[in-house]
């Protein structure tokens, strides 16, 4: 085939790559290489190495960490294309973006469509510096997927709202500066009397409790606001748009949680190579459990045709600009079927996949049998499987209830 | 559905339309009652040549198209929505194995007629009836090809034959003077009345695909597996899309059945799964198109067809209730045709197999 010519387009490709790798040359700590992003999962808190701190200072200042938001509001500015190339090559370095969390996947998105002027300016610098951590207060003891029976109040005192209440499965609150919540302006109506607003989780009357998972971990809190004083300047879009904003924001999460997030922390050892480590191969090296070696075919041709999915999506939603309904099937999905991994993972290994704490225990094996218990809770937050199962018969087939 | 280019996007506008118009559900109930062992109507595949379809793989040079494998999946995707019976996914395999294995002159002489659809080709590589493409008792002696083929599809009419043996792929020319009593074409009627036929090889005079690469059969079924998969993903959505419609107008108990939440949750789940069905096939088009890692993207294209369309085509008739009993209503061929597809160019525990063996477990 012949060689395509070298277009001014490609031009500016190659310049801007040489950009990248220079900024990477200069700028990222050799000793952070390959460590992989230590902010990647919501139940770390932040306790910052000198070189992850100045390599997070380089490229929030950069606005690389959120490559595609708007440099007036300090994101990177750059064409999705630049931000693939800027993605290449951190890879190739080994290099992470250290710029992430709730504010980058759902927050900052969210406000970017809805907020006002004032707002932008205020909040996403510090998301895209990667200084100040969100948290979402959606979620009530009595409104879990009937989201909206919400109860916590937000009671127009003047010059400030004063919010009462309690929230629950708050991920990462107890590290969090900031909460964007769901909080109920007006008695009269069920969807629209809530309102979104964003609380400083320093102000007085706000107290964290942390909860203990099954797991043995505890990545989410119950919130408690009591006569909490919020100024009025903090409500995003007008009072009773909460439920459309609050739902553009769930989409956001969804994408996230089906595919690049809590996926995306799951695909280090490959399932057959883990498999060889702990069950007798034949003479052609193939498994000899054929029971075993079958299921594990059976998975890995669903998990590519997910993935497969997922990329389709994205290419979709960039043809189309923005996430879509489609989000609610990419959630199903991929959590379903990232929960049968975790299942096929402990299976593999046995007993010796169930071990708790202590001695006699791989750091793989104890870390299986964490994101197995961990990982049941994919299929209920964010909106549960059942939930998605509406969603899409309702707004995505047209299966309407009856009047 | 991929983000096409302009031009695969008036394509596929274009089969979706003529497929609709041209040749509905209807049209296949005619050829079924008249009776014809090929199971096609003649005028419809003329009008398909017509258009370009079966030059749609081909170089321009033999006097194809070129559009691509991507092209050549959405027609398949679109006649499967109606089940449209046609010698087109024979005659492109068949295109494709001289494209993978035939020296410049097999292709010079086959590919131009292939591509105008003055022949018909088709490929016969299974002996029975399970997919075992790698225990061929077919045998060729100084040019002379002995062996029985089992199910062959459209085979009534094809005037080429790729035929796999022992030692490689082969080609024969059925209406050859030469090879005059020596290919035998024995109608097999199955469940979905198409065109099968067990094909009896009798010293029949053979040309050997000599050009192709070592894993010349392996490459030709893999396309066969995506191309079969094309045609199940349309059939698929269009059992899926049909039950959508008859849950929104079928009323029981004084409401409508997609109103009840136990039907709604599970057309959710097969709305996934065909999600699923599509991103896997697509993904082995593009695969083709790319040039990369395609055995790997064929089967999962081909298991993922396998295991959506058996549970929609289950599901379809299930959700329809009695009526989708009748012969009258069309969701019986979609199940019919499932199964025989299904069962083509690999069932889904060869395809685990396989998938497993080219992953290096």
């Amino acid at each position: 085939m012949a060689t395509r010519p070298m277009t001014d387009k490609d031009a500016a490709t190659d310049a801007f790559r040489q950009e990248v790798c220079q900024f990477l040359t200069d700028h990222f700590p050799p000793e952070l290489k390959g460590k992989g992003n230590p902010m990647a999962g919501i139940e770390s808190d932040l306790r910052e190495t000198e070189p992850q701190r100045r390599w997070r200072e380089s490229m929030g200042s950069r606005g690389w960490g959120t490559p595609t938001w708007p440099t007036a509001y300090g994101g990177g500015g750059l064409s999705r294309k630049q931000a693939a190339i800027l993605s290449e090559e951190l890879t190739r370095a080994g290099a992470y973006n250290p710029i992430g969390g709730m504010g980058v996947m759902m927050f900052g998105p969210t406000l970017l469509e809805y907020g006002n002027e004032q707002q932008k300016q205020e909040h996403i610098p510090p998301i895209c510096r990667g200084e100040i951590r969100w948290c979402q207060g959606y979620s009530e003891p009595n409104a879990g997927s009937d989201l909206a029976n919400l109860q916590t109040t937000a009671e127009d005192k003047g010059d400030h709202y004063l919010v009462n209440g309690q929230k629950t499965w708050t991920s990462g609150g107890q590290w969090a500066d900031k909460c964007f919540c769901l909080v109920r302006t007006d008695r009269s109506d069920k969807h629209k009397g809530i309102s979104f607003l964003l609380i400083d989780m320093r102000a007085p009357g706000v107290e964290v409790r942390p909860i203990r998972m099954i797991s043995g971990l505890s990545p989410f809190c119950e919130t408690f606001f009591t006569d909490v004083k919020v100024p009025k300047e903090n409500l995003v879009g007008r009072e009773g748009e909460g439920w459309t904003i609050g739902k553009r924001l769930l989409q956001h999460e969804r994408t996230n949680l089906s595919g690049g997030g809590s996926t995306g922390r799951m695909t280090g050892q490959r399932l057959p190579d883990l498999a060889k480590k702990y069950h007798e191969t034949d003479a052609s090296g193939a498994l000899a459990d054929k029971v075993l070696r079958d299921r594990i075919a059976d998975f890995e041709i669903r998990w590519g045709a997910f993935l497969l999915t997922a990329r389709r999506a994205a290419e979709e939603s960039k043809a189309q600009g923005g996430v879509s309904e489609i989000s609610s099937v990419l959630k199903k999905l991929g959590t379903k079927l990232g929960q049968e991994r975790s299942e096929l993972i402990i299976g593999i290994m046995g007993l010796q996949g169930l071990g708790w704490e202590g001695e006699g225990f791989s750091e793989t094996e104890l870390a299986g049998v964490r994101a197995w218990l961990f990982g049941k809770a994919t299929t209920i937050y964010g909106g549960s499987t059942e939930i998605q199962n509406n969603i899409i018969a309702k707004r995505v087939l047209g299966m309407l209830d009856h009047q | 559905m991929a983000v096409l280019s302009e031009e695969q996007e008036m394509l596929r506008d274009m089969a979706r339309e003529w497929v609709v118009n041209e040749s509905p559900v209807a049209k296949f109930r005619a050829v079924r009652a008249s009776g014809e062992p090929r199971a096609y109507d003649l005028a419809t595949y003329a009008t398909m040549a017509q258009m370009g379809w079966t030059g749609v793989i081909i170089p321009e040079a033999f006097g194809g198209t070129d559009f691509g494998w991507l092209s050549a999946g959405m027609i398949f995707e679109e006649m499967g929505k109606t089940v449209t019976a046609s010698p087109l996914m024979a005659t492109t395999l068949t295109a494709a194995a001289i494209m993978l294995g035939g020296s410049d002159e097999q292709k010079a002489k086959w590919l131009p007629q292939l591509a105008s659809g003055a022949v018909i080709g088709t490929l016969a590589i299974d002996e029975g009836p399970h997919h075992a493409p790698h225990r061929l008792a077919t045998t060729v002696a100084n040019g002379r090809l002995t062996g029985t083929k089992a199910f062959v599809h459209e085979a009534h009419d094809a005037a080429l034959f790729v035929v796999a043996a022992a030692d490689g792929l082969y080609v024969v020319e059925a209406d050859s003077a030469e090879n005059a009593g020596s290919v035998r074409v024995a109608t097999r009627h199955l469940a979905d009345m198409r065109s099968h036929a067990l094909v009896m090889f009798e010293g029949a005079s053979a040309e050997k695909l000599a050009a192709g690469p070592e894993d010349l059969l392996d490459q030709l079924l893999d396309r066969a597996r995506i191309l079969t998969a094309c045609e199940m993903l349309g059939m698929a959505q269009a059992v899926f899309d049909t039950t959508l419609d008859y849950l929104k107008q079928r009323v029981q108990f004084n409401q409508a059945l997609s109103s009840f939440q136990a039907l709604q949750h599970r057309m959710a789940d097969l709305f996934g799964e065909l999600a699923m069905m599509r991103s896997a096939v697509e993904g082995g088009l593009q695969a083709l198109d790319a040039g990369m890692m395609v055995a790997q993207a064929a089967t999962i294209a081909k298991a993922e067809a396998n295991r959506v369309l058996h549970i929609i085509s289950r599901e379809g008739v299930q959700l329809h209730g009695g009526i989708g009993m009748t012969d009258e209503y069309d969701i019986g061929f979609y199940l019919k045709r499932a199964r025989v597809l299904e069962s083509s160019w690999g069932s889904t525990s060869f395809l685990k197999d396989r998938f497993a063996k080219i992953s290096g477990y």
